[in-house]
C-alpha cells in the first residue's frame, strides 16, 4: 500500500466531478482528497486525487479513470519528481503564553496570521501533508478549535506537462 | 433547413440508419412523439413497460451488431429503462436511450415525474449527456451513437428536456458527418511489439488453451477466430458470452467453460501452460477461484478495452486493441515464421484432453415419465438444426440452453450474461425477431423469469413477431433452488413458484397459440407443431423434471479442477 497522487485534466463539465467520485465509491477505491478547479483554458478542469492502495489497484484506479470519457488525460505524480502543495486554515485557542508561543510556531513554520481575537489566531500554513501534519502535532491537537485542509494540489517538476 | 429539436432527433436516427426506436410515450416525451407521428423512416414499437423497450433493443443489436435504440419518458420511464441499461452495460452491448426530462428551468425543482436521470444511470452507462441546448443537440446525439458504437461498446442515455423539442422553436440543422472528442479515443491496433511477443509465446506452448468471450461477437472476429484456432490446432473454450463465435461442431471446441462449463474445458484451463484470452474479462463466474486459477500458465490477454486487462488476474503479455485487427495480424505473423508448436507435446496435450472427454460430463439419464430439460433443448436444436436465434432469460434453463444448444454461428446466442436479468428473454426475442423477420428465433425460459416481462406478449401480437417461448416450467426458480439444495440443507426458502397461471390460457388470452407438454414422448412432436406455425408466437409450456439440477458445477470458492459432476452420469 503506497500513497499516489493523481493528477487528472478533464472536460470542464458538469457532472464529470461526480463521474470521478461515483468512480471511486462504486469500485471500492479510497480517496484521501481531491481537489478541483478550472484551469487558464476554461474548458478544462484540473483534478488531483491522493490515494492510497496496492500498485495492482492504483493501476486499475488509473485505468478506470482513463475510461471515463470526461477525462482527458492522467498522470500518477507520484511515478515523477513533482511538487505537492495544500493550503490549511487552523482556529486555534490563543490566550496568555500561549499566544506568544503560536506566533513563534507558526514563523518556524513559515505559516501566517490571518485573523486575530482575544482568545484565539486564524493561522494559514501552505506545505505538503507531512509538513500540515507536523505542524498540528507540534501546536498540540487539543488547542485547535477547527481546522479547514483544501486537500493536495500537485504539478510535475521541469519542463513536462499535461496537455489535452 | 430550421428544424425544432423533435425533428432534429428524428433527422438524426434517419442519419444513423436507426430501423426501430423501441419505446412508450409520456409527458416528457409527447414533442418527440408528435414529431415521429409525421414520418416513416424509423419504425417506433411500442412496449409494454420500457424495461421491455430496453431489452428488445438490446436483443436487436446483439443479433445485428447495430445499435438498439430506446425512447422513454422522464421520472418512471427512466428508472424503468435502468434494469436494460445496466443489462447492456455489463454485456458491453451498443445501444442509445432517448429519455425525456422535465423543462430545464424546472430540473431540480421536484417537477412532476422528474428524476435525475443522468445521476441515476451513471454508474451503469458507457456515459451519459444532458441535453444543454437546442443548438447543441445534433451533435450530442453524433457523440451519443459513436461513443456507443466504438471501443468496447455500451450504452448512453442522452437526457433531453422537453423545451428543447418543443415544435415552435427552431434551430438550422448540420448532421455532423465526422466526431471529435479530445478525451475519447478508443484504441484499434494492437502494439506491435506486445503481438510478436505473444507469438513467440503462443508457439512455444506445451500446453496451449484458447479462451474467448463475447468481445470476439462483440468485434465481429469470428472468422479470424476460427483461423487462428484452426491454423494453431489448439484447443479452445469459450465464455457463456463468446458461444457461437467459434463453431459448437468443431472438433478443437471443448465448450464452455467455467462455473457450468465442461469438465474437459475447466480441466485443460487449469493445466494449461499458454493461456490465450481473446474478448474475455475473466470474470468470477468464469475463473472459479482466483488463487487456483490456471496455477501453471503464463498468460496473454487481447482486449479492446485496457482496464479488462489484469483487473481480477494479472497477465504475462497484454495486447489492448480490437481484436479483429490483433487477431489477423497474430494469423500473419504465424504464418510468416512458419513455426509451429512442438508436435508432440500437442499430440500429448490432446490426448490427456481426449480423457477428460471421455468422462462425458454432460451426461443425463433420461426418464420416461418425467421431461428432463436438457432433452427439450436437445430437441429445439434438432428440429431448428442448430440455427436459430436462441434468446434466454436467467437460471437454469438459460445454462441448458448454452450447455446443449450447440452454436455454431455468432450472435445467435442472446441472453444476459453479465447483469444476469430474469425477464430478458421475451423482450430480447422480439428485438431479434424484428431484426429478421424470416429467421427463426426462440426463447428459452422458464415460469419464473418470462412472468417478469410477460406484458410483452402484447407487443408481440402487435407487431406480428412469431417467437416460439419454450418455457421449461419446473415449478420452482431453479438456480435458486439448486443452491438451497447444495448450500442450504434443501430449505427451499422462497424459491417455490405457487399460484402459477394456465399459461396456455395466457397465451390465448394475448392472441397467441398455447400449448402444454407435459410427457417426453411428445416434446419432439410439440416442437415439430409448433415450428410449423410460422406466422405466430406459440408459448409452450414444458412440464419438466422439478429435481434437475445443472451440471457440472465448480461451487463457490472452488477451482477449475475441483468440478461436481451429475451424479446421475454413470446410469445414462
Amino acid at each position: 500500500m503506497r500513497r499516489h497522487v493523481i493528477s487528472v485534466l478533464l472536460e470542464n463539465e458538469s457532472g464529470a466531478l461526480s463521474r470521478v467520485s461515483g468512480l471511486f465509491s462504486a469500485r471500492g477505491y479510497n480517496i484521501e482528497s481531491l481537489t478541483v478547479a478550472a484551469t487558464h483554458d476554461p474548458t478544462l478542469s484540473r483534478m488531483t486525487i491522493v490515494t492510497i492502495g496496492t500498485d495492482r489497484i492504483v493501476e486499475q484506479i488509473i485505468k478506470q479513470l482513463n475510461k471515463l470519457v470526461d477525462v482527458v488525460r492522467l498522470t500518477d505524480l507520484t511515478e515523477v519528481a513533482f511538487i505537492e502543495r495544500e493550503i490549511m486554515m487552523v482556529k486555534v485557542r490563543a490566550v496568555d503564553a500561549g499566544r506568544e508561543e503560536l506566533k513563534r510556531m507558526t514563523d518556524i513554520f513559515r505559516g501566517q496570521i490571518l485573523d486575530v481575537t482575544d482568545s484565539s489566531y486564524v493561522i494559514e500554513l501552505t506545505g505538503d501533508d507531512y509538513k500540515l501534519s507536523g505542524f498540528l502535532d507540534a501546536i498540540g491537537r487539543d488547542n485547535i478549535i477547527e481546522a479547514v485542509r483544501s486537500g493536495a494540489t500537485g504539478i510535475a517538476r521541469g519542463d513536462k506537462s499535461l496537455k489535452p | 433547413m430550421e428544424l425544432s429539436g423533435g425533428e432534429i432527433l428524428i433527422e438524426a436516427l434517419k442519419e444513423e440508419g436507426v430501423e426501430f426506436l423501441f419505446g412508450y410515450p409520456g409527458g416528457a416525451v409527447l414533442h418527440i412523439y408528435d414529431a415521429l407521428y409525421e414520418q416513416n423512416s424509423v419504425k417506433h414499437i411500442l412496449v409494454r413497460h420500457e424495461q421491455g423497450a430496453t431489452h428488445a433493443a438490446d436483443g436487436y443489436a446483439r443479433a445485428t451488431g447495430k445499435p438498439g435504440v430506446v425512447l422513454v419518458t422522464s421520472g418512471p420511464g427512466a428508472t424503468n429503462a435502468v434494469t436494460g441499461i445496466a443489462t447492456a452495460f455489463m454485456d458491453s452491448i451498443p445501444m442509445v436511450v432517448l429519455s425525456g426530462q422535465v423543462q430545464s428551468r424546472f430540473i431540480g425543482s421536484d417537477a412532476f415525474q422528474e428524476v435525475d436521470c443522468i445521476g441515476i444511470t451513471r454508474p451503469c452507462v458507457k456515459h451519459n449527456f444532458l441535453v444543454d441546448s437546442l443548438e447543441n443537440f445534433a451533435e450530442t446525439m453524433k457523440k451519443a451513437f459513436h461513443v456507443a458504437t466504438t471501443g468496447r461498446p455500451g450504452p448512453v442515455v442522452v437526457d433531453i428536456p422537453k423545451d428543447f423539442t418543443a415544435p415552435g422553436v427552431t434551430v438550422p440543422f448540420n448532421y455532423p458527418k465526422t466526431v471529435n472528442m479530445r478525451s475519447y479515443s478508443p484504441a484499434e491496433q494492437g502494439h506491435p511489439g506486445q503481438i510478436r511477443k505473444a507469438v513467440d509465446l503462443i508457439l512455444s506452448a506445451k500446453r496451449p488453451m484458447i479462451y474467448s468471450g463475447g468481445g470476439v461477437v462483440l468485434g465481429n472476429a469470428a472468422a479470424q477466430l476460427t483461423e487462428f484456432t484452426e491454423l494453431l490446432g489448439y484447443p479452445i473454450t469459450q465464455t457463456l458470452m463468446g458461444l457461437g463465435a467459434f463453431p459448437a461442431s468443431n472438433k478443437q471446441n471443448l465448450g464452455m467453460l467455467g462455473m457450468h462449463g465442461t469438465y474437459e474445458a475447466n480441466m485443460a484451463m487449469h493445466d494449461c501452460d499458454v493461456l490465450i484470452a481473446i474478448g474475455a474479462r475473466f470474470d468470477d463466474r468464469v475463473t472459479g477461484e482466483i488463487e487456483s486459477f490456471c496455477p501453471d500458465a503464463k498468460i496473454v490477454h487481447v482486449d479492446v478495452d485496457p482496464a479488462s486487462i489484469s483487473k481480477n488476474v494479472t497477465v504475462d503479455v497484454p495486447i489492448v486493441g480490437n481484436v479483429t485487427h490483433v487477431l489477423d495480424a497474430m494469423i500473419a505473423l504465424i504464418k510468416d515464421t512458419g513455426k509451429r508448436a512442438d508436435s508432440a507435446d500437442l499430440a500429448q496435450w490432446w490426448a490427456t484432453i481426449k480423457g477428460w472427454s471421455d468422462m462425458n460430463c454432460m451426461a443425463y439419464q433420461l426418464d420416461d415419465k418425467l421431461i428432463k430439460p436438457q432433452a427439450v433443448v436437445e430437441a429445439l436444436w434438432r428440429e431448428t438444426k442448430g440455427d436459430a436465434y436462441i434468446c434466454s432469460d436467467v437460471g437454469q434453463h438459460q445454462m441448458w440452453a448454452a450447455q446443449f444448444y450447440g452454436f455454431d454461428k455468432p450472435r445467435r446466442w442472446i441472453n444476459s450474461g453479465g447483469l444476469g436479468t430474469m425477464g430478458f428473454g421475451l423482450p430480447a426475442a422480439i428485438g431479434v425477431q424484428l431484426a429478421f423477420p424470416d429467421e427463426v428465433v426462440a426463447c428459452v425460459t422458464g415460469e419464473a423469469s418470462v412472468q417478469m416481462c410477460i406484458q410483452e406478449l402484447s407487443t408481440a401480437l402487435q407487431y406480428s413477431t412469431p417467437i416460439k417461448v419454450i418455457s421449461l416450467n419446473n415449478r420452482y426458480m431453479g438456480m435458486v433452488r439448486q443452491w438451497q439444495e447444495f448450500n442450504y440443507d434443501k430449505r427451499y426458502s422462497h424459491s417455490y413458484m405457487d399460484a402459477l397461471p394456465d399459461f396456455v390460457k395466457l397465451a390465448e388470452s394475448y392472441g397467441h397459440v398455447g400449448m402444454r407438454i407435459d410427457k417426453p414422448g411428445d416434446v419432439e412432436g410439440a416442437l415439430k407443431e409448433a415450428f410449423a406455425m410460422k406466422d405466430r408466437l406459440v408459448f409452450m409450456d414444458f412440464q419438466t423434471d422439478q429435481t434437475e439440477n445443472v451440471y457440472p458445477m465448480i461451487e463457490a470458492g472452488k477451482g477449475h479442477h475441483e468440478m461436481r459432476l451429475n451424479p446421475a452420469r454413470e446410469l445414462a
